[in-house]
């Protein structure tokens, strides 16, 4: 490996992703987390809701506490063949419960319960398309049934961080919440596109749980949790020879959660274990942990092997069977697979592929979809919740679907605008108003006195008035600048506080001033 | 039979946050092995003929409706904590390592 020498090569800094690339070919895998957004836990009926005060929501199940015993969550349980139909899985005729052992607080039980040797759902894919319309198709190597473990606050040390801690906070209320936990199989091939792969994998899985409606699926909130494994080999060429090349050594990169982590964390991790294998040392098999601020990965602790979960069946729980017809009736309640639904509600709305794009990554198709539904038309619906109300969301910081404007303000509005009452801009700010809580965009209109001027006399007044008050450009006008009349218009406009519709103003004008 | 070795128990050990003193190690890799080869005497009732069984009833699917229960109150999931801290259990450090 001496010849691998240059700045590129050192050990310790990550060579840039560009030129890992070149001599390198990246293998990945991802494991992600959805939390169901069932009534109550996975194996007792604790309520799961968010953000309700600590071991408020426990019993003694989910504490494990001696001689409680689960029971299984049948909505938990169609929520996740719910979701291996819709990811294309193979449905297990029978399957089981297993617990994996481990010691650490966030399970008081000191196992949890997972599935092993026999998960509801395997083999399965998921085909997504990438920003340039590639379609790319990631095999699913299994998507199983687990609970959530306890949320540990630590205490003392440097800033919460748990070198130092002096002790623990333990909150099980989300312990025992139902969780499935999607696994794909190695991804490769992708090269360079490996960090977009992720990505797009990603948020192609949350829209087809959104659209299943068995989660929030809010990375923010950790309603979808990915950890991503990755590997580099050395670079060959000829597919088939790059596929013969044996996988590296890999490692497991947690704390991932946003879309965009997702790709820095697959580009850094391939720049970092490059510089590695280009010195010659090698990669550590580890999990890591993606910092936002820095956007490196740094090491936790060295992944436990297999074997040292002590895998065996949970005797307390009784094997999930499926019968067909149990099956056949879930698989009718699948909603429109997302990449479809894409392409239908474009043909139907005629939006361009960029358009299409911005309102699929704002997540405001639903919204535009229950706009047109209620009588906007699809162009108005999408200017107003790509434009306004994204900006809105992102100012306040909340989800566009929280904001106090629904799909019927907005259809509402551009009713308004169609009916000729309001202008464009009037428009902003009787939306303006429903956002501050004011009620529905007609009510604002109404009680901050928003209307087109559409009385002539009024106009007229507003009209004569400017041009006396701009002598010069009256003689202009009537001289044949037409293009004068612009400013005429706006100070009609300023005197009618934009309440007047200008295209009227500007043929008042003409036709006044050349009198 | 199957030896448990004190390689074994010290792996074990680490995993579980104990500390075992040689002797110890020692102690419970015999006691372990003996426990080991108690259990394994259920082998030789059996041959290949009996598939394994995870679950000796004859029973599957055992679901209970999604509906919220009774959780206990606060204090009652507390009272038999070690220690407690603004309503969540105390437990105490973990050493340089995350989950």
């Amino acid at each position: 490996m001496s010849e691998m020498s240059g700045p590129t090569a050192r050990a310790g800094h990550a060579m840039s992703f560009e030129a890992a690339m070149e001599r390198f070919d990246p293998v990945f895998g991802i494991e992600v987390h959805v939390e169901l957004n069932t009534a109550t836990k996975m194996f007792c009926g604790c309520a799961t809701a968010f953000g309700a005060p600590p071991n408020t929501q426990v019993c003694p199940v989910c504490l494990g506490l001696p001689g409680a015993m689960p029971t299984a969550n049948v909505e938990a349980v169609e929520s996740a063949i719910r979701l291996g139909l819709a990811l294309n899985c193979s449905i297990a005729a029978s399957s089981r419960f297993a617990r994996k052992n481990y010691f650490y607080p966030d399970l008081a039980k000191d196992y949890q319960i997972s599935q092993y040797d026999e998960p509801i759902n395997y083999d399965g894919h998921l085909t997504f398309e990438l920003d340039d319309g590639t379609s790319v198709r990631v095999e699913i190597e299994r998507a199983h049934m687990e609970e959530d473990a306890a949320k540990l606050t630590h205490v003392g040390g440097a800033a919460g961080r748990i070198h130092g801690a002096a002790y623990s906070l333990v909150d099980y209320n989300r312990a025992g919440v139902p969780l499935i936990e999607i696994v794909t199989k190695p991804v490769q091939g992708m090269g360079s596109r490996a960090p977009e792969v992720a990505r797009a994998y990603v948020a192609a899985l949350r829209d087809v749980v959104r659209a299943l409606e068995i989660s929030d699926a809010r990375m923010d909130q950790g309603s979808i949790r990915a950890d991503v494994n990755l590997s580099l080999r050395p670079r060959v060429d000829g597919e088939d020879a790059q596929r013969a090349v044996p996988l590296g050594k890999r490692t497991e990169t947690k704390n991932v959660n946003s879309l965009r982590t997702i790709e820095l964390a697959v580009r850094y991790e391939c720049g970092r274990q490059a510089a590695l294998l280009a010195a010659g040392r090698p990669v550590v098999q580890e999990t890591r942990h993606f910092h936002e601020d820095t956007g490196r990965t740094t090491p936790g602790r060295s992944k436990e092997e297999a074997e040292d979960y002590r895998y065996f069946p949970e005797p307390d729980l009784l094997p999930v069977v499926p019968s067909r017809d149990w099956v056949e009736k879930l698989r009718a309640t699948l909603p429109e697979p997302p990449a479809e639904r894409r392409r239908r509600l474009q043909r139907e709305w005629g939006f361009t592929d960029l358009e299409m794009r911005d309102a699929v990554r704002g997540g405001v198709l639903t919204l535009i979809e229950e706009t047109v539904a209620a009588g906007a038309p699809p162009a108005g619906a999408r200017k107003w919740w790509t434009g306004e109300l994204m900006r809105a969301a992102n100012d306040a910081g909340v989800d566009i679907a929280q904001l106090p404007v629904t799909p019927a303000h907005v259809a509402e509005l551009e009713g308004l605008i169609a009916g000729g009452a309001l202008t464009d801009k009037l428009a902003r700010q009787a939306l303006a108003g429903t956002l501050a809580g004011e009620g529905s965009p007609a009510d604002v209109a109404q009680a901050r006195g928003l209307a087109v001027v559409s009385d002539d006399g009024a106009l007229v007044a507003a009209v004569d008035a400017a041009l006396a008050a701009n002598p010069d450009v009256a003689r202009k006008i009537r001289g044949g600048k037409i293009a004068a009349a612009g400013a005429i218009v706006g100070a009609v406009m300023k005197a009618t506080r934009g309440q007047a519709d200008a295209a009227r103003v500007r043929e008042l004008i003409l036709g006044r001033g050349g009198e | 039979m199957s030896a448990i070795t004190r390689e074994d128990v010290a792996r074990l050990g680490a995993l579980a946050r104990i500390h075992l003193t040689d002797g110890e190690l020692d102690v419970l890799a015999g006691q372990l092995t003996a426990i080991v080869d108690a259990v394994a005497v259920v082998s030789s009732a059996v041959d290949d003929s009996t598939p394994a069984t995870s679950h000796p009833i004859p029973l599957t699917n055992v679901f209970r409706p999604d509906t919220v229960t009774a959780s206990l109150s606060r204090a009652e999931a507390l009272s038999s904590a070690p220690a407690d801290q603004d309503g969540q259990f105390r437990v105490p450090q973990i050493l340089g390592e995350e989950p």
